[in-house]
């Protein structure tokens, strides 16, 4: 067992865990963060997106240790005090989701594409997003949900 | 119009308003079964031991080595099974198998106090096989008659006496692959014993009904022991209507034996090697044209791969043969069904159940015949379209045929065809190694469950003194946007607004003996009983309110959350006349039930009219091939489908892109590869992970894709108006491999007619471009044959015995049903 130290959505934990041991496994078995889903096993799908130090990582692709002495961002982490994000209210109001089993992922992605590009064209953000799978929506909706809070978080940017 | 159908004006039905669980989705704080355990003490993970065969005995099963391992509690086998060891309804699916029947065939399972020490001791049990021969493709089990279940027939007409005077009869083959679920979500349960033994399954079920019958089986109990519970699924696409209930036995017969609660999750892989699939198919079929194009017979013999047992696999065969006219009126018609009976997976439901696989062959045969028949598909296409008065093959008047009509008709307008076309034939004159093309299908989906009996739904609304309401119905949410729909249909019968309206997770002891959430029905089904049971709570509301405001009991308005009068100025709240209405001891809950009328089928002679109603539409696809790779790129998709007056538009339109991109990834990407080799690997699938199993992801979507919904299209006699809308549109998706036919066939000269592998990978698009060219190919497909000698479609031996269901044969016993 190793010791880590990592802070998960601003609370700071300690833990002991195995090396082996994802950090999917640890945010969802361990802190009961259970927001970040599994979906391929194999780093495909990217339904297990989370931030690792502001940048997307694939969870089930990542050892918990790695984040040891690092900030992790989960999904649960997103909304600040009760307030959505600009990219989890435009997948909310453009339907940018059925099952929901991507979402969160989804959305982690699209957060850090648009911290990359805050003004991608179409085909940046179809790129972008190439990482994760949809198996419900047919992307159609989650591309307008990117456009619209590209759109949100520029006039936030011009407004603040 | 019928008070069903009937809609106030400016209801909550009909808003496009967001997902009922999308706050929760963006936020991580939707909860799937799998999140349930990690906030339960106490938890056993189970993990299974899978067999390296695709055939063979298991002649010794030494479970004692994982019992040494740390952390396994116990190993699962028949031994402990105390009722029936079987996973399905047939009763030709041991839970716990002596004979290994597919590669990666669970043959026990074994419990631990983590995942890892479950698998670990997994790994431990000592399994002696003896193998056996194995049948792994259609065509092997064709030819060593290896078949299961009934052989159904639908016929009309003389076939043979038509084709003998057309002017033009072509044969032809077909064999069209199957397709993984690949729900995001893999299968997943955990079970609870309550007191007194009671015990209580959460599952990813499409079917909790049945979950809980084959729990109980398992089991030895009574139905009224177990509860099935889903909160919600992470996709299901058919593959959660009869695959969970194994995998929910399973965790219930360790929760009983241990007395702990047990988790069963899949892994993806797991999910992918043990699970059913759809059906992929072999056909045969010859058919004849007059000189104007106009089908005039249809000889098909349709082989699906059943898989090792027979599952779903005779109502999926009956929906693809009553499906093999899409939208084209075909005077004389013989389809023979059978299924195969191979060494896979248990091949199941998949969104339109055989609807797609009976509508391909159809659809095969007009796109092959075209140039040879010197007519543009889309015209030849466009001249078969049923008309007003004419009969399906299985003798149901088709209803609404003009609105194929409108729908195809729309989509050339809106879709500026002809003018592309022309930009089409200037593009491919000009490019020597690129070509495009635009195709158009039509699809005509029947909406109902084949079999009567299952048309029938129940729903069990609360109204709490508070005024506030709560839905129970018998259909499942899979992201569908059932329960939205449901919100919607609530609140505006009871005339409040959609924030007093909360949805409860669909469970067996609120609402009983459910049918599948399946067959695109939820809504209709479900919608129609929440309706009913509304009603009779405002039929019992209606005198308090009289009272109240001293008008005739006729005249009390339900609208916006108050009670009145219409054009009168005295109101009531809703919460406040609920009340009262308490008060005076009127009962605020109601149990509500639907039953759809006028279905009747007779699955023995393939004859009646097992649908409510058709569902329409049309999709125009157009694609760039490249001819050096047969890369391909969809360049624009305009669609236009009839969900009659849409009860919620953001989720009807959802369903229709989603499922239009699941079909094009069925019919152009995802390719499931069997081992067919004679090396011990011999059955194992191959594409057993998103790593090698293709799914269409964004870099697939159609660069431009335009959506519209039918307009003017209520339907009568159906809640509000409205139509399904699950499955039809993956059928759409047609117009994508036919656009890919004509692409390649633009290679060779005009009037060429291109046989197409199914899916049409880029590989495979490489060998129609191949061919199309005279360079030759692989021989995938048989060859387009004009004229007496080619395919004659095999005929069933005296043998064969039709379906005869039992759901039918006891509906006629009790003289209950239609």
């Amino acid at each position: 067992m190793t010791r880590i130290n990592v802070t998960v959505d601003g609370v700071r934990y300690s833990d002991e865990v195995e090396p082996r041991t994802l950090l999917v496994q640890y945010l969802r078995e361990g802190l009961g963060k259970t927001g970040t889903v599994v979906g391929c096993d194999t780093s495909n799908c990217g339904a297990c997106t989370v931030h690792l130090d502001g940048t997307s990582v694939k969870s089930c692709n990542v050892l918990a240790v790695q984040a040891d002495g690092h900030e992790v961002t989960t999904i649960e982490g997103l909304a600040t005090d009760g307030e959505l994000h600009p990219v989890q209210r435009a997948f909310h109001e453009t339907h940018a989701l059925q099952c929901g089993y991507c979402t969160p992922g989804m959305i982690m992605q699209a957060c850090d594409l648009l911290k990359e590009n805050a003004d991608p064209s179409e085909q940046e953000i179809r790129e972008g997003l190439e990482g994760n799978l949809c198996r419900c929506t047919g992307y159609h909706n989650i591309v307008k949900a990117v456009q619209q809070a590209a759109k949100d978080l520029s006039s936030q940017a011009v407004g603040s | 119009m019928t008070p069903l159908s009937s809609r106030p004006a400016s209801s909550p039905v009909g808003q496009s308003i967001p997902h009922e669980s999308a706050a929760l989705h963006v936020t991580g704080r939707a909860l799937y079964t799998d999140d349930l355990w990690v906030r339960t003490h106490g938890v056993l993970h189970a993990h299974p031991v899978q067999a390296p065969h695709a055939h063979a005995l298991v002649t010794r099963l030494h479970t004692a080595p994982a019992l040494e391992v740390p952390g396994v509690v116990r190993v699962l086998t028949a031994d402990d099974v105390p009722g029936v060891n079987d996973a399905g309804a047939k009763l030709d699916e041991p839970l716990f198998p002596s004979e290994v029947m597919f590669f990666g065939h669970a043959v026990c399972w074994v419990l631990g106090e983590s995942l890892e020490a479950a698998r670990l001791g997994a790994l431990a049990v000592e399994v002696d096989y003896e193998p056996l021969p194995s049948i792994v493709t259609v065509r092997q089990a064709i030819e060593a008659e290896s078949f299961q279940g009934g052989q159904p027939r639908l016929e009309r007409g003389d076939v043979d006496a038509r084709l003998a005077a057309a002017a033009h009869v072509f044969s032809g083959e077909l064999d069209l692959a199957g397709q993984e679920h690949f729900y995001l979500e893999t299968q997943c349960a955990l079970a609870h014993v309550d007191e007194a033994g009671q015990v209580f399954v959460q599952s990813s079920t499409q079917h909790p009904t049945e979950t809980q019958d084959i729990v109980a089986h398992v089991l030895g109990l009574a139905s009224h022991a177990v509860t099935v519970q889903c909160l919600r699924m992470g996709g299901g696409f058919g593959g959660k209507e009869m695959q969970p209930h194994g995998y929910a036995a399973v965790a219930a017969l360790g929760a009983t034996l241990t007395g702990r609660p047990v988790r069963l999750r899949l892994t993806r892989s797991q999910d992918i090697t043990m699970t059913g699939k759809r059906h992929g198919f072999h056909a045969q079929w010859r058919a004849g044209f007059d000189e104007a194009g106009h089908l005039l017979a249809l000889d098909a013999t349709l082989t699906s791969d059943g898989g090792w047992s027979l599952d779903l696999s005779e109502p999926v065969l009956a929906r693809a043969l009553c499906h093999v006219d899409n939208a084209y009126w075909i005077p004389d018609v013989r389809v023979n069904g059978r299924i195969a009976k191979t060494h896979k997976t248990s091949q199941t439901a998949f969104r339109g159940f055989g609807g797609p696989q009976g509508m391909l062959v159809v659809e095969d045969v007009l796109g092959r015949c075209a140039p040879r028949l010197g007519i543009d598909p889309s015209e030849l296409r466009r001249v078969n379209f049923y008309r007003a008065g004419q009969q399906t093959p299985y003798g149901q008047t088709v209803r609404h045929p003009e609105r194929a009509v409108t729908c195809w008709e729309q989509v050339l307008t809106d879709g500026g065809v002809a003018a592309r076309a022309a930009q089409i034939a200037s593009f491919n004159a000009a490019h020597v190694h690129t070509k495009r093309a635009l195709a158009l299908t039509p699809v005509k989906f029947g909406i109902s469950f084949n079999f009567t009996a299952f048309n029938q739904a129940g729903a069990l609304v609360h109204v709490y003194k508070d005024g506030s309401v709560l839905v129970n119905h018998g259909g499942t949410e899979m992201g569908q946007g059932l329960h939205t729909k449901m919100l919607q249909v609530a609140a505006t019968t009871l005339g409040v607004p959609l924030s007093s309206v909360r949805l409860a997770p669909t469970r067996t002891d609120k609402v009983p003996n459910t049918s599948a959430t399946a067959a695109s029905s939820g809504a209709d089904l479900n919608g129609a009983a929440v309706k009913d049971a509304c009603e009779q709570i405002l039929d019992r509301l209606r005198p308090v309110a009289s009272e109240r405001l001293g008008v005739p009991v006729d005249a009390v308005v339900f609208a916006g959350g108050t009670v009145g009068v219409t054009g009168g100025e005295q109101v009531v709240a809703w919460g406040d006349l609920v009340s009262q209405a308490y008060y005076q001891r009127v009962q605020l809950w109601a149990a509500g039930f639907y039953r759809t009328e006028g279905l009747h089928w007779d699955s023995t002679r393939m004859h009646g009219s097992p649908f409510k109603y058709f569902s329409y539409g049309a999709a125009a696809t157009e694609v760039e091939v490249d001819g050096f790779t047969g890369a391909y790129r969809l360049r624009r998709v305009d669609i236009v489908h009839d969900v009659g007056d849409s009860l919620s538009a953001l989720v009807d339109i959802g369903q229709i892109e989603g499922g239009f991109v699941q079909g094009a990834g069925w019919l152009t990407l995802e390719d499931l590869r069997w081992d067919e080799s004679h090396t011990p690997a011999r059955g194992r699938l191959a594409t057993a992970s998103a790593s090698t199993y293709k799914l269409p992801s964004f870099s697939e979507m159609p660069e431009v894709f335009n959506v519209a919904l039918l307009e003017r299209a209520h339907e009568d006699g159906v809640v509000y108006g409205s139509k399904a809308v699950g499955e039809p549109p993956l059928m759409l998706a047609i117009s994508v491999r036919e656009a890919l036919r004509q692409a390649a066939a633009a290679f060779g000269p005009p009037g060429t007619s291109v046989e197409l592998a199914s899916p049409a990978t880029p590989e495979a698009v490489f060998w129609a471009v191949r061919r199309a060219r005279g360079d030759g190919g692989l021989p995938q497909t048989a060859p387009l044959v004009e004229g007496g000698l080619g395919v004659v479609p095999e005929q069933p031996d005296a043998t064969a015995r039709p379906l005869h269901p039992r759901s039918e044969q006891l509906a006629r016993q009790t003289g209950a049903g239609d």
